[in-house]
């Protein structure tokens, strides 16, 4: 199989022989003509403006009873006594995709001791709430998680489900689409209904220098994982019902064992959570003038990141870096001292919503990323920045 | 015991640029690396057979030239490869790459454990370990930063998640999925440079390891691309010029108007 071409519509005009990443597109006169080394990526697909490239239809995952699978639902992630955030902003976004669809709108809550959580859950939108209260549930375990997820799914049939894209969520959902036998997208920053009723599921991709959206035309439920913060989250009281339900004891069973759970007390080590991360690079010259990132970062309660050239230093252990090889992050306010921008950089953070850059080379490529560029040195600018938001007001 | 590693070439981010003006995607060449995280679970692999003695095979599903990808692996110390290459295989979603890799490590047999890496840098999905462990119906661990065997049967893992690091046990067969915390690559070495050349690396077809043409590849997807497009432009880039002293409150202001959190 490869990339159709639209005799009809193709004009030769050549630019997807240009985009194809894999060189199978030429253009010899009167149309473009696609090779066997075609590997159906689609980067030509959208490239084309006269509409004439499509790709196969994908086959997998026909449900017989589709019609019976309503309603959207929101995994609400329960972590030790507290709701994590991007519950709710998942369920605001499920409750807008059912209004869009005229059905109602679930969160799944799971977890050990939950008191008035399920209640919290029904400001949010939620028309239900499903609770499964139980011990085994404590601690987070993928097979628990999942079959528990799964049973509920089967028997109540939800059209949609959306959890978060957080280590739970990315850890544990995609057993459950491939127990479901379903397709799922991974870090969905856009979500919305198609006018046949699909979920139309909006991705970066290629570390985020190009977005996709994506179907999941035949297999029930259509699954997506949300970052956190991408949505926001709306109260919105309902006179929704709480639905406590009981599964059989072997739905709790797990191959795993939970030996020790250690949470990271040193907030500026948190990068996946935190709203501001302050990061540095080579620029700093050596490890003593790190510390100056640090005392940033704990100004602002934000997490302290890295360059890999920062980390092989040894200014900042493995776990700080972002980047392709260390961690995706796109927290509110991303700061890059001393960092040049490379491309294996770049795509762990371009998704922040405020990115400042201090470099002293007006040239340096995270310039092209900034939304607040600083040139000047950073030996300077750092310091008195400091100051002057220790001064406040 | 039997390890496998499944690793994916993917297009070398270096050759990926954004125009600083169109914020479009530009490409310059068609050069393939290996997936760096894949780099670090054949690295954890290695370490196991160094400690423990393993026969350690590394898998990919991917076109033609992918053998390229297997070979560096192999001159880095890995026993043998596997290719998993056939036209019915273009177009897989992560469901159906899965598929197919869980096919081959059947046909392969007795694999005490898999590694993958956290996720492949051109998809970012991190759906294939999970749901490739689910189809051979055995426990794993996502975002690993240690492993240890335990005894004969059993792995201990230190996993990081959002709020620190978790400790388990795993019986084995399982799967593991690996951040760069495993440690750094070793390069190749020149011994197993000389066998890596020599080696031959068996092609399997859907057929070979008894798969349908439509549970492949795109037949055997769920989920389809209907549109690809450049990210929305950001907001203009603001460039804080004049003396320090300026920037400086220049930045201050901006970030309070912007209702940064922790100002
Ligand atoms: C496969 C692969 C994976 C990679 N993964 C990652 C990854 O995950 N994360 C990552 O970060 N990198 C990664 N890299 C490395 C990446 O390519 C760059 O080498 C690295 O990001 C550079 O780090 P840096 O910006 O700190 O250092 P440099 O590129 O050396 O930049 C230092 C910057 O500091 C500025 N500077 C110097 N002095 C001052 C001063 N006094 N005041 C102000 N500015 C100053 C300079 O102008 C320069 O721009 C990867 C590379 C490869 C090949
Ligand atoms: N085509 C493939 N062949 C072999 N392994 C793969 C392939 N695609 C993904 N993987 C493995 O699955 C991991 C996660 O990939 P992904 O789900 O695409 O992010 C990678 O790090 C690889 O270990």
């Amino acid at each position: 199989m490869k990339a159709l071409i639209d005799l009809e519509k193709c004009t030769a005009c050549g630019v997807c022989q240009d985009v194809c990443p894999v060189g199978a597109i030429s253009v010899p006169e009167t149309h473009a003509v696609v090779s066997d080394d075609c590997t159906l990526c689609g980067m030509c697909v959208d490239t084309c403006e006269f509409q004439a490239i499509r790709l196969p239809d994908v086959g997998a995952g026909v449900v017989s009873d589709a019609a019976a699978y309503r309603g959207v639902w929101a995994f609400a992630e329960w972590r030790r006594g507290t709701v994590h955030r991007v519950s709710y902003e998942l369920l605001s976004a499920a409750r807008r995709l059912a209004d869009k669809k005229g059905v109602e709108c679930a969160a799944v809550l799971l977890g050990e001791n939950l008191s008035s959580a399920a209640e919290e859950l029904l400001r949010y939108g939620a028309d239900v709430v499903y609770v499964v209260d139980h011990p085994a549930l404590k601690d987070f375990t993928d097979e628990a998680y999942s079959r528990c997820l799964v049973e509920l799914v089967r028997d109540k049939k939800p059209e949609i489900l959306l959890a978060g894209a957080t280590s739970m969520g990315r850890s544990f959902i995609p057993r459950v689409a491939a127990m479901l036998q379903t397709g799922l997208t991974a870090d969905c920053t856009d979500l919305d209904i198609s006018e046949d009723g699909l979920l139309l599921q909006t991705r970066p991709a290629f570390g985020g220098n190009v977005m996709a959206t994506i179907i999941c035309p035949y297999g029930r439920p259509q699954m997506a994982t949300v970052r956190p913060r991408v949505m926001r989250p709306e109260i919105q009281p309902r006179n929704g019902r709480i639905q406590r339900v009981a599964l059989p004891e072997d739905v709790f069973r797990t191959r795993v064992q939970v030996l020790e759970v250690i949470p990271e007390e040193d907030t500026t080590a948190r990068l996946s959570e935190a709203e501001v991360i302050i990061s540095g690079g080579r620029g700093l010259q050596k490890a003593e003038n790190f510390r100056m990132v640090e005392e940033l970062a704990r100004l602002f309660k934000g997490a302290v990141g890295a360059s890999r050239s920062a980390v092989e230093e040894g200014w900042a252990p493995v776990s700080h870096q972002v980047g392709q090889t260390g961690q995706t992050v796109s927290p509110t306010l991303y700061m890059a001292i001393g960092i040049s921008g490379a491309i294996q950089h770049i795509v762990g953070m371009q998704g922040s919503k405020i990115i400042v850059a201090v470099n002293k080379d007006p040239e340096a490529p995270i310039f092209d990323v900034a939304t607040c560029g600083v040139v000047a040195d950073l030996f300077e600018f750092v310091p008195a920045f400091i100051e002057r938001v220790k001064r406040a007001g | 015991m039997k390890i496998v590693v499944c690793i994916k070439q993917v297009p070398d981010a270096k050759n990926v640029r954004i125009d600083p003006h169109t914020h479009t995607l530009v490409r310059q060449g068609v050069e393939s690396i290996i997936n760096p995280f894949d780099l670090f679970a054949v690295e954890a692999a290695l370490r196991l057979k160094d400690r423990h003695g393993a026969h350690v095979t590394v898998m990919t599903m991917g076109p033609p030239q992918a053998e390229e990808a297997l070979r560096d692996v192999l001159s880095r110390g890995v026993d043998d490869a596997v290719l998993l290459s056939d036209r019915a295989f273009a177009g897989a979603d992560t469901w159906a790459t899965a598929t197919a890799l869980a096919a081959a490590i059947r046909k392969l047999g007795d694999v005490s454990l898999v590694f993958c890496g956290k996720q492949a840098v051109d998809g970012d999905t991190a759906q294939v370990g999970p749901e490739l462990a689910t189809l051979l119906d055995i426990p794993y661990a996502t975002f690993v930063k240690q492993v240890e065997l335990e005894d004969e049967g059993h792995l201990r893992v230190v996993r990081k998640t959002d709020e620190g690091t978790e400790v388990w046990r795993l019986p084995l067969p399982a799967l593991v999925t690996v951040l760069r915390d495993v440690g750094d690559p070793r390069l190749p070495s020149v011994k197993h440079k000389m066998r890596a050349k020599k080696a031959t690396v068996p092609v399997w077809s859907a057929a070979d390891v008894g798969l349908p043409e439509d549970r492949v590849g795109l037949k055997g997807s769920f989920t389809q691309v209907v549109r690809l497009f450049s990210p929305p432009k950001r907001a203009d880039r603001w460039m804080l010029e004049g003396p320090v002293a300026d920037q400086v409150e220049k930045l201050y202001q901006y970030l309070k108007e912007a209702k940064v959190p922790g100002l």
